[in-house]
């Protein structure tokens, strides 16, 4: 049994706050020949200027020092491709790092970027993430991501990440699921709803028109994980300006409040040791006393069911931002998708639901932009772009290109972002006859997850709109 | 590719003794499209690493023996003190003092149960294991952490009991000398070159 101590869960705090300004991305696809990344990159930032219309040059003005996620340089087969990306976007002599966590890259990108401006060291930085995955072919791009498990105690079983994931999908299929086809119906569910919400976006990967039926017969790659049931390996760029309060409302008049937040645990899951649940703010004392009652073989926390590193994300990223309940507290939510199971796994991890209890967010209907039960809004939409399974996993780029997404509803520009016919045109894709408009109404606060592997880093972006902040919790 | 022997690496005195070539060179070739157009170009290579177990080289060494070596904190002051690791840590995760290596291969043998699996025909490139891959995670009595590896025998489940096997005959020196098979398997049913150590 591991314990924490009161300085290790202090909530982060903050000298001043910070705003994002703008984001873009580029087209993502499984291969993109015809373009070098840094002309990806370009496509993100010339994006992110016009958003808030300036030009490029303009922009650049105003950015102090640069934070970029580029996970795997075994992909990139370049060592300092951030160097190359600066060089190429003119932005020397400011200062600028890599930022690599796996899956989480992102995200974590997003988390180093807040902290300078938080600091006061910069008023205004770029966060750029991209990811290159298509020059090799699969099974090697197999084995390099393998290479982000231990080499010697992982690796060399399989050289297959996936593999070392689905044991975990397979422990919470048994204890959570029961093995119930009706939770594996649920599961089959994310999937066509999220390459459905893939299909209203230009810059998606893997959009599909399927049903439930077509998931559950897709070929099985890991029981019970099936080939729709898993995301995207992908080609892209996505970036974010993030600026203190003044600099902001310089560049342009509606800035998001902008909390980034990180937890981590053991790069093998075979590390983990027993602790007692880290609680969220929704969550009472008793609230997990009879689990291992109610799910056999569920008691023991975070076991191989849940992940660690995003209950820590969500615990010190809901107090900053003063969210409580996520479901009642937050309009709209991007989740790592990376399989379907993972994505229920993750509802509980971040309080969306309590442990055990992951599918009744999505069986509720509450996970959709409108619920199919009452045809209602959903109560928190989630992964509306798409998410990983239907949009892509970039890597680097994902957590910023969620954040962004979520950023495009706070500002009520959804639509226009994914509705010009002139993008789709650009990026050789046909807009579907009904297309429809996903923007969630009025939403004023959202969450972006970006997540590694099997829970080795997550961090959780929230995104508040300055007229609607909630108040920051100490404890 | 060149006739060169591959290369092989001795530690002498402290230093990498280097005998053999460590890559082998080959040229590039264009990629065009269908219009004939230049896009890029292949960038082949064929390399060996060199790589160090430091203080894990017991483990390693001890699976070709028929030994499943673990560690356990001794540190009196530390919360861990009396916990064993199984993936081996070479430190504690909490006092960082230096653990003392516990031979586990008993306890293996009379308690080991599958805490979960994982079966796939999927593998990356450079994989050596036969298709489907059985994955197991494996724990142990007493033991707070869950080895993962690999069941070569039979169809895994939660909650069965499994035994080890060592590649004993001709070690590969990696954590694929390890393996798992159901309590009560004979030995004339296990992986050719594996014993029960």
């Amino acid at each position: 049994m591991i314990k924490f101590s009161d300085k290790q869960l202090k909530i982060p705090q903050m000298q001043r706050p910070v705003f994002l300004v703008t984001g873009g991305m580029s087209k993502f696809g499984r291969a993109v020949p015809e373009k070098r990344t840094e002309e990806l990159v370009i496509d993100s930032f010339v994006e992110a200027a016009e958003f808030i219309n300036k030009t490029p040059a303009e922009l650049k003005e105003y950015i102090h020092s640069c934070y970029y996620g580029h996970f795997a340089d075994h992909f990139g087969d370049q060592l300092l491709g951030e160097a190359v990306i600066h060089d190429r976007l003119g932005l020397d002599p400011l200062g600028n790092i890599g930022i690599k966590t796996g899956g989480a890259t992102g995200g974590s990108t997003l988390w180093e970027a807040f902290k300078a401006v938080a600091s006061g060291y910069s008023d205004c930085v770029l966060a750029m993430g991209w990811e290159r995955m298509d020059e090799v072919p699969t099974d090697e791009g197999n084995n390099y991501i393998a290479s982000a498990a231990d080499k010697d105690w992982e690796t060399p079983l399989g050289h297959i990440y996936t593999g070392y994931y689905a044991v975990m999908a397979q422990k919470y299929w048994q204890v959570f699921g029961k093995e119930e086809e009706s939770f594996r119906r649920t599961m089959a569910e994310i999937a066509v709803k999220n390459r459905g919400y893939a299909r209203m976006n230009p810059h998606a990967q893997g959009p599909m028109d399927i049903t439930v039926e077509d998931v559950l017969n897709s070929p099985v790659v890991a029981y019970p994980l099936r080939a729709l049931d898993c995301c995207l390996m992908s080609v892209g760029a996505s970036c974010a300006i993030l600026c203190d309060e003044k600099t902001a409302y310089e560049l342009t008049d509606n800035p998001l409040m902008i909390y980034v937040s990180a937890g981590s645990h053991t790069l093998r899951v075979a590390d983990r040791r027993d602790m007692d649940i880290p609680l969220l703010p929704n969550e009472p004392p008793d609230q997990y006393k009879d689990l291992g009652e109610r799910f056999p073989g569920g008691d023991r926390y975070p076991g191989f069911t849940g992940f660690l590193a995003a209950r820590m994300a969500a615990y010190y990223g809901y107090r900053m931002a003063g969210v409580v309940d996520p479901t009642e507290d937050l309009d709209l939510v991007e989740l790592h998708d990376a399989f379907t199971i993972s994505d229920i796994q993750s509802y509980e991890d971040l309080g969306i639901r309590p442990y055990g209890e992951g599918r009744t967010y999505v069986e509720s209907g509450d996970c959709y932009h409108t619920n199919p039960h009452t045809g209602k809004p959903g109560k928190l939409p989630s992964n509306l772009c798409g998410g990983l399974i239907g949009c892509m996993h970039a890597v680097g780029a994902t957590g910023i290109m969620q954040t962004v997404e979520v950023g495009q509803h706070i500002w009520g520009r959804w639509a226009e972002m994914h509705e010009d016919q002139s993008k789709w045109d650009r990026f050789g894709r046909t807009k579907p006859d009904d297309w429809t408009n996903l923007q969630v109404e009025g939403a004023k606060r959202g969450m972006a997850i970006s997540h590694a592997g099997v829970g080795s880093h997550v961090t959780a972006t929230i995104l508040v709109h300055p007229d609607h902040q909630l108040e920051r919790k100490e404890s | 590719m060149s006739t060169a022997k591959r290369g092989k690496v001795r530690v002498e005195n402290g230093r990498y003794r280097l005998d053999g070539q460590f890559h082998f060179p080959y040229p590039n070739e264009p990629i065009r499209n269908e219009d004939g157009e230049l896009m890029g170009v292949t960038n082949p290579r064929d390399l060996t690493h060199v790589h160090m177990y430091g203080g894990e080289a017991p483990f390693f060494e001890g699976l070709g023996q028929g030994k499943l070596l673990g560690t356990r904190c001794d540190s009196q002051n530390c919360d861990a003190n009396g916990s064993i690791f199984i993936p081996f840590r070479i430190h504690c995760p909490d006092c960082l003092g230096k653990n003392t290596i516990v031979d586990m291969t008993e306890t293996a043998k009379k308690g080991a149960t599958v805490h979960t699996f994982m079966i796939t025909e999927r593998t990356g490139a450079f994989n050596t294991l036969p298709k489907p891959i059985r994955f197991v995670n494996v724990e142990f009595e007493g033991v707070p952490t869950i080895l993962m590896g690999y069941l070569s025998v039979g169809e895994p489940e939660i909650g069965m009991k499994v035994v080890p096997i060592f590649n004993t005959t001709k070690p590969s020196y990696t954590i694929l000398d390890l393996s798992w098979v159901p309590e009560g398997t004979n030995e004339s049913e296990i992986l050719e070159g594996f014993t029960f150590g």
